[in-house]
């Protein structure tokens, strides 16, 4: 990574960071947006100079379309229809994240005990915040109307979580074992594919027995674990601006989450788990 | 040595987001939300990255390189677009 880059990480971590501290206050929260805009393409910018890189036309036929969709949906959506917005983007952030995972196992390119635990827990967060996102956005788009739930909500959770652990073990003593040379645990795609698909379907678990009323909170949350998602895969990849704005925004998304359900007066753990124990809804 | 300077890129970056946020005003909650979801929209710059370093000749590697790019533009481009439409509205309210 040239210095030019390198420096141009920098300004742009500085600007997200001023950013999101000029829009924690109502004076300022205009101005704040725009300079984290100026850091987005700042940062994208100069990423297309990282050396080595290839598949240019592939990238910028990707950019030009998901950017161009998202700007035009962004902008003619009703405004009493934001909050689907924020949660749909959110989950595509979550998405890309695991995405970006995916690819790097693939690429054979995961090696080593501390960087496939960090890729698969980005993977499994990632793929979490995306499922789980596009519940809330069809939930509070109106798609999906009632709360559902399966008749053994708790064991059938318990169940995916283990299995999900269960894989994520397995891949990693594959990563260790690619390190060091030993034959033994070898990544096979079949397990990489389980572990994907579950993650996935965990995110729907956990999300859809919740109530439409307490959407902006879990929102929030997942906000959370998109930004922590983003932060580790940034690891993977050895990305400074990544690590910085995916962790910024995992602290003060979890802060935001707390405030968010303080607001509403009920305790984020009623919230989530409310639902699955079936205990007190009131507060 | 080299590795635990993550650590504590990790440990710094976590206060300062906490830091950031910490006295905002309820009303800001939402906008702030949209805000610190277009931040992580730097995804983009990962999934970029990643699909550049990709075996051309791998069509499944280019098929996931291209959807993490394209999700990782849609959160950036489409959380911008949100945010300023929120704060804007947010100023028109106060006036």
């Amino acid at each position: 990574m040239t210095a030019l880059i390198q420096t141009s990480y920098f300004v742009v971590a500085v600007l997200f960071i001023l950013g999101l501290k000029a829009m924690a206050s109502p004076v300022t929260a205009k101005r704040g947006i725009v300079w984290a805009g100026i850091g987005m393409v700042l940062a994208t910018a100069i990423t297309f100079a990282t050396p080595g890189m290839q598949n240019f036309v592939l990238m910028i036929v990707a950019i030009v379309l998901g950017g161009g969709v998202a700007w035009y949906l962004g902008r003619v959506v009703k405004m009493t229809d934001m909050p689907q917005m924020v949660a749909i983007y959110n989950g595509m952030g979550g998405g890309a994240a695991a995405a970006i995972a995916a690819l790097e196992f693939a690429r054979g390119h995961v090696h080593g005990v501390v960087v496939t635990t960090l890729a698969v827990l980005g993977a499994l967060i990632g793929s979490v915040a995306f499922s789980g996102s596009c519940i809330a956005f069809a939930k509070l788009q109106g798609i999906m109307k009632k709360a559902w739930r399966l008749p053994a909500q708790n064991a059938a959770n318990l169940v995916l979580a283990l299995v999900v652990l269960g894989l994520a073990i397995k891949l990693v003593m594959a990563g260790a074992a690619s390190e060091t040379g030993a034959t033994g645990v070898v990544l096979d795609t079949t397990s990489l594919l389980a572990f994907f698909l579950i993650s996935l379907l965990l995110g729907v678990v956990l999300t859809a027995p919740i109530g439409g009323a307490d959407m902006p909170v879990v929102i929030s949350l997942l906000n959370a674990f998109t930004g922590l998602a983003v932060g580790l895969e940034g690891y993977v990849l050895g990305n400074p601006a990544l690590i910085i704005a995916g962790i910024v925004v995992g602290a003060s998304g979890t802060l935001l989450t707390q405030l968010m359900s303080k607001s509403m007066n009920r305790p984020i753990t009623n919230i989530i788990f409310a639902p699955i124990t079936g205990e007190a809804q009131a507060g | 040595m080299e590795n635990f300077i993550y650590v504590y890129i990790f440990m710094l970056a976590a206060f300062t987001g906490y830091e950031v946020i910490s006295r905002v005003p309820v009303i800001l909650h939402t906008p702030l939300m949209s805000g610190s979801n277009f931040v992580h929209g730097v995804v983009l710059v990962g999934a970029m990255v990643a699909l550049g370093n990709a075996d051309p000749n791998d069509p499944l590697q280019l098929a996931i390189g291209f959807f993490a790019v394209f999700l990782g533009a849609a959160n950036a481009a489409g959380g911008y677009v949100v945010t300023e439409r929120m704060l804007a509205m947010f100023k028109l309210n106060k006036n």
